[in-house]
């Protein structure tokens, strides 16, 4: 009885109150070509979320659209009960899919930057895990390799005490054991309750730690589903169906 | 840890922890981590532990102490109890393999008294 209860207050504490995102018959065209075609997605609050398709499928427009960066859209969007803007940038800490700070710029010098920027920036934990991961503070990011500038752009996003996490192709760019560096970050530091969204096109050794996945095909949603369902419902992985779905 | 594809994760988490339980790694009455560091451990999302431990404490193999944590159940006839159930599903996974392999029952019992009598797989 004690376990209902428990559970109970636990969907209550997840999802019970206003969707972190929710869109409507989301639409964005540039010029004559459609990115995104009528996209209708809730998702709840604390949860993990993989937003998975290939190249050009119209994950970062997407993206862009829920952290304010990209306006001149059709439909609806809300983003903890909010239209995106200026009013929830406070609350949803952006990872771009490229680097967004100056080349030239010190590590210690973006994180006095952020900590500037972000009121619920952390900067001691921010400098704790940039320690933790031996990249060096006092180097420029023009001296860091790819993946490494990658690694402490997480950083800073991740230590944001934000609602929610926009992490715009965090793995990408990292050799695979870098990859585990980097979702150990992402487990191990966002906060609890707070959701994150999670752009890749790599999915393998990824999926176990996401609640659910959206596939994105050509601008629309072919898939919305939990990882664990797919895995129960047609004994595969997500990314046995992804390579499935997106078969050339 | 390796995850099969073709099943929940959460399921083969329990197998793991079960197969720990039974081979005594998890004794009876031990502490078990929080869900947090064992999802790290695994590099899962929490729920999916989360979900392992209620399924665990469902079949009363696992209880939650309000303020001090989660431990394995202190019942020594619960643990016998899953051991047996192991035992009797390896030796039906097995005879399963074997029928499928097109051995009768009369060579599968033969194979095992021979392989006993050599003393188990170890010469292999």
């Amino acid at each position: 009885m004690n376990e209902i209860v428990e559970e109970a207050a636990q969907r209550e504490e997840a999802g019970g109150s206003v969707p972190m995102v929710e869109t409507v018959g989301l639409t964005k065209r540039y010029g004559g070509k459609t990115a995104l075609r009528n996209v209708t997605l809730s998702i709840p609050q604390g949860k993990i979320v993989g937003l998975m398709g290939p190249n050009g499928s119209g994950k970062t427009t997407l993206i862009k659209i829920l952290t304010g960066v990209l306006t001149g859209y059709e439909g609806t969007v809300h983003v903890n009960g909010r239209i995106p803007g200026a009013c929830t940038k406070s609350i949803v800490s952006y990872l771009p899919d490229r680097l967004s700070l100056g080349r030239w710029m010190r590590v210690r010098d973006a994180v006095a930057y952020y900590s500037d920027f972000f009121i619920d920036f952390d900067r001691i934990k921010a400098m704790e895990l940039i320690a933790r991961l031996r990249l060096d503070p006092g180097m420029r990011f023009s001296q860091f390799s790819k993946g490494d500038c990658e690694k402490i752009q997480l950083v800073m996003a991740m230590s944001r005490a934000a609602r929610l996490y926009v992490l715009d192709e965090p793995i990408g760019g990292v050799d695979p054991a870098a990859r585990d560096v980097v979702l150990d970050t992402i487990l191990t530091q966002y906060c609890e309750n707070s959701t994150v969204l999670l752009s890749t096109h790599i999915i393998q050794d990824v999926e176990r730690i996401f609640n659910s996945v959206i596939f994105l095909r050509e601008g629309e949603v072919v898939l919305y589903d939990e990882v664990e369902a797919v895995r129960e419902h047609r004994k595969k992985s997500v990314y046995d169906l992804f390579r499935e779905v997106f078969k050339c | 840890m390796e995850f099969k594809p073709s099943e929940p994760i959460y399921i083969q988490i329990m197998g793991e922890i079960k197969r720990k339980i039974v081979s005594g790694e998890l004794k009876a009455g031990a502490k078990v981590e929080p869900v947090r560091d064992l999802a790290r451990t695994l590099g899962v999302n929490p729920s999916t532990v989360q979900k392992a431990f209620s399924e665990l404490e469902r079949e009363g193999l696992m209880y939650t102490e309000r303020t001090s944590g989660r431990y394995i159940t202190t019942s020594g006839e619960r643990i016998e109890k899953l051991r047996e159930g192991s035992l009797v599903r390896l030796v039906a996974d097995f005879v399963g393999l074997m029928r499928r392999m097109g051995l009768q029952p009369e060579e599968i019992e033969e194979m095992v008294r021979e392989s006993i009598k050599k003393g188990g797989a170890a010469d292999e």
